[in-house]
């Protein structure tokens, strides 16, 4: 570990147990779907086998006829929601097409697009009813790539939709239908003047596949429409408030009416921010008077949830000779899914972040294809942009004969020069991440052997910022209750304990965190981009402060001293005379005003923002095309590492997702839109013998702008690998790749004979 | 309603005999989960991808998912419920805590059933072994590291 100007801490910094360990080795902590009530239905939903079709007739009395089926729902059932805009976690939607996404209205637009939901007494005869619903389709033609879906003779999914421009000096296009939402631009300097003072110019076009977050746990919700007209639902979702206040909208129904209930969330990684089934869940409930359980099969995971945006970049850098960036374009076309809201505006942030290029713009667009909504997935649209940035100045390096890091280091974004939105940017590492990566025995060790490659790449992303709340009760016994509203989807109950247990000077084992629903904690967002401990350590420290401060009152007023004279020093109450340790003033609590409970809320827009650099080495099999990873570093400043094992964790399984990208996941649809690789035998994520351990080098530059230094650490990890390894194959074999994933048909392809 | 499809499921499951209502058209994993209220075992992907639904079967592993809940009238079965003894947590349990082999823990059950059955075969794997035999596995939060790390110390330690 790197460490600079790091404080002394006791218990950050340490790996202790996680609070929630034993239950889930032991197999006794409940995940949404492991939720049984009283009466309990089971649901299941009719999905469309088009990629795009109209709706001409929806019969389902047969359905309804079956014996054991207790409620049919369908998109007649949701109350008339009016046009607008909403938060949604990591993004915003507008609740028409929220609703339209959860149960078709009058068109489907994707395969696996749900049309109508079951209650039944079991799964198996829900799944029954489903076969009995009869639909008739007009088939319409269906378009699935981004760059088919801009011309002008696309298929089109939306008559209602217009281009939304963001981009000075671009006039709307005719009010006509489109399925481009939005074209946005950011500028900086004068991209012209940039070109022409360039020695050396470089324009290169990249394509990205559609990639699924991956999650284990399928998407679940359960939910209960009590008589008095309130709703409680059961659900593994990355935020509680975030579900309640989506559900809310499209049921228009109060949100303080609406209980959600934090289950254990296996995996989401921003796929489980969208409602899927917790709506449909409560209607069946309010028309069967049941509570009722859904969960996705498998191939609806697939076919109807996440994935992320399959994009098409082009990215031209123009150079000097000695290898300074003068000016830099991006043009960034992503895929939405069926409804628009891609992540093309954090790609287009993120895309240069990590190079001082003082004359910028980035053109980003935002395109509806026929498949399913896409969702946040880890740095939401910086892996596509970034990966295409990183894969070109590897080239350009190559141009201009310099060394890759060199070049990357000579133009490395620093504190105070602009980023692409023209703001100075705070304390960050990029430059330490990039000397730590030229430093790195890896990357400076002989590579051995034929068809092998090293390649390295940078990445970033923002982290930080959103609301977050928490409540603390000093117990009698002198430990700690801390009640959280962020669901725990990697340890964060350790992360946020270990923060209090810092500032109160106790250990991990006196703090006692608990994930509680959204009628028991203040407002807390989602868990998401990289938010959680870095918001989590604002509220700790707020809550430390006020139990010393009411403590430190209660010591005075029994010392009969001023309260300014009483002193909180390693874990004790310091007076000028008497010392109590925090235990015995607890234990003094109950007999001098009571036990003490404190909350707090905070909501900082202080980010801390995060590079990271990889560098991987692999070896290509000529006779199968499989890219066998031998070694592989991920370097990343991480701030100040709270719980240093989590954070490592968080780094190599954002690493291995990103080596899934490079080298073999991807959404394969035929030319009618039809998915062909709805399961885990055929998107082929990594397995444990893919791999060879990920070595992890933290870099601590402390985020100025928090307690602790805390930069989220979840997202960057994603970023780098496909990069690195697709430059790593140049390296090994010679060839530059333009598409992810590199699969081995694709290597194939290349090295194969061709007749 | 179809409970003409139910029969009478006799097992004994974690050392304890059960008997219970099941549909034959149940999976042992809907069996366990929705009839029996084992919910340690988890489903993923319901077509024997994933592992999450791991148990062992007359000591071997398999997917909970492709065994028919009507094919194991009679036998013996282990979830992640009965992996720890009264005494305390497996090795290979207490490894998974302390190298931090977990995240969402949504894989965990099936990863610690799996490993199980690994040192029983082979009480000293090696690192390629143990990744290749845990290659039915899938784990989307840790990039295995830690996963393997754990079950080389659990090994060492069960060893000992």
């Amino acid at each position: 570990m790197v460490a600079t100007d790091k404080p002394t801490y006791k218990v950050v910094g340490t790996r202790p147990i996680r609070p929630d360990g034993t239950d889930k080795v032991t197999g006794r902590a409940e995940y949404g779907v492991d939720t049984r009530l009283e009466g309990m239905l089971y649901g299941a939903i009719l999905r469309s086998p088009h990629a795009h079709a109209r709706i001409k007739r929806l019969d389902t009395s047969k359905a309804e006829a079956l014996p054991g089926v207790f409620a049919v729902a369908t998109n007649a059932d949701f109350p008339r929601v009016e046009s607008g805009t909403m938060s949604i976690g990591e993004g915003t939607a507008n609740p028409v097409w929220l609703v339209d996404n959860l149960l078709a209205g009058e068109k489907v637009l994707y395969h696996g697009h749900a049309i109508a939901a079951v209650a039944a007494i079991d799964q198996h005869t829900a799944e029954d009813a489903c076969a009995l619903i009869e639909v008739e389709y007009e088939v319409l033609p269906a378009v699935v790539d981004v760059r088919e879906a801009m011309l002008d003779t696309a298929p089109i999914l939306h008559d209602d939709l217009r281009t939304t421009v963001r981009a000075r000096g671009v006039e709307p296009s005719a009010n006509r239908p489109t399925n481009i939402a939005l074209h946005l631009r950011l500028e900086k300097g004068d991209l012209e003047k940039g070109f022409a003072e360039a020695d050396v110019v470089i324009e290169r076009e990249f394509e990205t596949a559609m990639f699924h977050q991956g999650y284990i746990e399928p998407q679940n919700g359960t939910a209960w429409w009590d008589r008095d007209g309130n709703i409680t639902i059961w659900t593994s979702v990355q935020g509680t408030f975030n579900t309640r206040d989506q559900v809310a909208a499209v049921l228009k129904v109060d949100p303080s009416r609406i209980k959600v209930m934090p289950m254990e969330i296996g995996g989401g990684f921003g796929g489980k921010n969208p409602i899927y089934l917790e709506p449909v869940a409560a209607i069946l409930s309010r028309k069967s008077k049941r509570p009722v359980k859904m969960w996705m099969p498998r191939d609806a995971v697939f076919l109807a949830t996440g994935p992320t945006s399959a994009t098409y970049c082009r990215i031209k850098i123009g150079a000097k000779r000695d290898g300074t960036f003068v000016a830099g374009h991006a043009y960034l076309a992503y895929e939405a899914g069926a409804y628009p809201g891609s992540p093309v505006g954090a790609g287009a942030q993120c895309a240069f972040a990590p190079y001082n290029i003082a004359n910028q713009t980035v053109d980003g667009f935002d395109v509806v294809v026929n498949g399913p909504k896409t969702a946040a997935y880890r740095a939401p649209g910086a892996p596509a942009s970034e990966y295409a940035v990183e894969a070109t100045i590897n080239e350009l390096a190559e141009m201009l004969q310099i060394e890759p890091m060199d070049l990357r280091l000579k133009n490395a974004s620093r504190e105070g020069t602009l980023n692409s939105v023209g703001a100075p940017w705070p304390t960050i590492g990029a430059e330490a991440v990039m000397q730590a990566v030229k430093n790195h025995p890896h990357y400076n060790s002989e590579l051995q052997g034929e068809d092998t490659g090293r390649g390295v790449a940078l990445g970033f992303w923002f982290n930080g910022g959103m609301e977050s709340s928490g409540t603390a009760s000093v117990q009698a016994d002198g430990r700690v209750s801390l009640i959280l509203g962020t669901m725990d989807i990697g340890g964060s109950r350790a992360s946020m304990a270990m923060m209090l247990a810092e500032d109160l000077g106790l250990t991990m084992d006196d703090i006692n965190p608990h994930v509680v629903d959204t009628d028991n904690v203040g407002y807390n967002a989602t868990t998401g981009g990289s938010r959680v401990t870095f918001q989590g350590g604002w509220v700790t420290r707020d809550l430390a402060d006020q139990i010393k401060a009411q403590m430190s009152a209660r010591a005075a007023a029994i010392w009969d001293v001023p309260a300014d004279q009483v002193k909180y020093e390693d874990g004790a109450f310091v007076g000028p005379k008497e010392r109590f340790s925090f235990k015995e003033m607890a234990g003094k609590l109950p007999g001098t005003g009571g036990l003490i409970t404190v909350s707090a809320t905070s909501k900082r827009n202080t980010q801390g923002p995060a590079f990271a650099g990889h560098i991987v080495d692999l070896k290509v099999d000529r006779e199968t095309g499989k890219v066998q990873i031998l070694r592989y570093t991920a370097i990343q400043d991480v701030g100040t590492a709270i719980h240093p094992s989590y954070v490592e964790g968080q780094i190599q399984g954002g690493a291995v997702q990103g080596i899934g990208m490079a080298l073999n996941e991807e959404y394969v649809y035929d030319d009618q839109g039809h998915l062909r690789n709805a399961s885990f035998l055929d998107y082929r994520m990594p397995v444990a013998n893919d791999l060879p351990m990920i070595d992890v080098q933290m870099v601590e530059v402390p985020n100025p702008g928090h307690p602790f230094g805390v930069r989220g650490v979840g997202e960057v990890p994603i970023v780098p690998p496909q990069a690195a390894i697709r430059n790593a194959l140049h390296d090994a074999i010679g060839i530059n790749f333009y598409r992810t994933p590199v699969s081995p048909r694709v290597i194939l392809d290349e090295l194969l004979p061709k007749d | 309603m179809t409970t003409a499809n139910h029969f009478v499921l006799s097992a004994v499951i974690n050392g304890e005999q059960r008997d219970f209502l099941a549909d034959e058209r149940d999976s042992l994993l809907e069996a366990l989960r929705e009839r029996a209220g084992i919910r340690g075992p988890k489903e993923g992907c319901n077509n024997g991808n994933c592992g999450a639904c791991s148990v062992l079967l007359d000591g071997r592993l398999v997917n909970s998912c492709l065994v028919m809940a009507a094919e194991v009238q009679g036998a013996e079965i282990t979830t992640i419920e009965g992996i720890a003894s009264p005494e305390g947590l497996d090795p290979i349990q207490q490894c998974f805590l302390e190298e931090a082999a977990l995240q969402c823990g949504i894989c965990t059950p099936g990863f610690i059933v799996a490993t199980k059955a690994l040192l029983e075969e082979n009480p000293t794997p090696t690192e390629e072994e143990a990744r290749f035999w845990l290659a039915g596995n899938l784990c989307r939060c840790t990039g295995y590291d830690k996963i393997i790390r754990a079950v080389l110390k659990a090994a060492d330690q069960k060893g000992s």
